[in-house]
């Protein structure tokens, strides 16, 4: 592995935290303005998961070169209660917390490359790619 | 205390200061002595020096207010807690050092001084700890004052037209603040239009959206208009992606366009004064 740098996600500055190590890594890769927001919005999103329903996990940043193409990659894991029905958080809308429910569907549309992967009790975890162009 | 010990101590201070520092000086890390000037360190120093002998006098007061007053000071110079932990250790070091070299330790007390000196340091240490935690929350919890003070303004700009720029990150209870200060703000200074400036907000997601478009709301509840002002290109387009419909509240650019507007609302507009 060339890269990896993580944060972990105890209170809620440590959304802020994650954010700025990601910010700072695609700025370093080279990414341009919007898509700095679109990860690191992705990133906030993720984490405030973490922070709001599994109370505690990390988030992971790790640098991609797969065929000549370079990119970013976040991993959001947590230990926490895990999701039930992944086909129904993937839903605009859906959310249990009185919120937009607008964080999961949105981080899959503003990267590249999405997967989630949970289960019930044992945790879950994000992982989403943005590559450069 | 035991009287060799007392002695030593009392009379004493410059080789101790000399040899102290010399000791903190091979061993620190150098970014912490460099922080400082060298005449700062010698005169921090030669306080904390003083400070130690200043407590063998048994006057509890006098030394607790020093060791306030140095705990401060440290933290103000940026000196770990870790630094001034280890001096005290290096103290201790140099006393017994001293006391060997000048033979006042035998093999009959040696015992004794090292109980003794332990005795009296591990109180101070513990004071130091206490008063250092007391100073670094006491700076927290007035930063955080401070910022709470700079974390939600409503500024009347004119009669009826009301500005909240909003700067920074946004966390759940400043959320909270924000929601707060608008709705009283907006009736006590009658406004009937707030504009919502983002300029300064770096991340907008999910929970701040749903944060401006409640507030947006609850002012239209206490009879006002809301406009939101500042969004940058990037902000639009990831709100977009994450499918935040803003169709509702009426948004701009700029906090320019954002006034050029409410004057409209409000009937008015800004001419310049002939001659
Ligand atoms: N890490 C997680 N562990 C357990 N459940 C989760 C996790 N992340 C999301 N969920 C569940 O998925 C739902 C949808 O998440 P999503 O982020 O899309 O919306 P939301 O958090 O409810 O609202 P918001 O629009 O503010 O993000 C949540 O309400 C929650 O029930
Ligand atoms: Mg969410």
């Amino acid at each position: 592995m060339e890269f990896q740098s993580c944060v972990k996600i105890i209170n809620e500055w440590d959304i802020v935290a994650a954010r700025q190590l990601g910010r700072n890594v695609a700025k370093e890769l080279g990414f341009g303005t919007v898509d700095q927001a679109r990860i690191t919005t992705a990133i906030s999103e993720l984490a405030r998961n973490i922070y709001l329903y599994a109370g505690r996990g990390s988030v992971c940043i790790e640098k991609e070169y797969v065929n000549g193409k370079s990119g970013m990659k976040i991993i959001a894991s947590d230990e926490g209660p895990g999701i039930q029905d992944i086909r129904k958080v993937m839903e605009d809308g859906y959310t249990t917390s009185g919120g937009l429910g607008a964080g999961l569907p949105g981080v899959r549309r503003l990267m590249d490359e999405f997967d989630i992967d949970s289960f019930p009790s044992k945790g879950t975890k994000v992982t989403a790619i943005k590559w450069i162009r | 205390m035991n009287q060799i010990v007392f002695t030593f101590i009392t009379h004493s201070r410059d080789y101790m200061l000399e040899e102290w520092m010399n000791l903190m000086k091979e061993n620190a890390d150098e970014r912490l002595i460099n922080v400082v000037s060298n005449e700062m360190f010698v005169q921090t120093s030669a306080e904390f020096i003083d400070m130690i002998i200043s407590n063998t006098r048994r006057n509890n007061e006098e030394f607790a207010s020093k060791l306030s007053d140095f705990a401060e000071k440290v933290v103000r110079l940026g000196w770990p807690l870790s630094f001034i932990i280890e001096g005290l250790h290096k103290f201790t070091l140099v006393v017994i050092n001293g006391m060997v070299m000048k033979e006042q330790v035998t093999k009959d007390n040696q015992m004794e001084i090292i109980y003794d000196l332990d005795k009296w340091t591990s109180p101070m240490k513990q004071e130091i700890i206490s008063i250092y935690t007391q100073t670094w929350e006491r700076t927290v919890s007035l930063q955080k004052m401070a910022l709470q003070e700079l974390s939600a303004p409503l500024i009347p700009v004119i009669e009826g037209i009301t500005i909240m720029p909003l700067i920074g990150t946004i966390d759940t209870e400043r959320a909270k603040q924000i929601m707060e200060n608008l709705l009283t703000g907006v009736v006590k200074q009658r406004s009937e239009v707030v504009l919502i400036d983002i300029t300064g907000v770096p991340v907008v997601d999910t929970m701040v959206a749903h944060h401006i478009i409640q507030a947006a709301e609850a002012v239209r509840l206490v009879g006002a208009k809301c406009m939101i002002c500042g969004i940058r290109p990037e902000i639009a387009q990831t709100i977009v992606s994450l499918g935040i419909n803003l169709n509702e509240i009426v948004t701009k650019n700029s906090l320019k366009k954002g006034i050029d507007a409410a004057l409209d609302w409000t009937n008015r507009k800004i001419t310049k004064v002939e001659e």
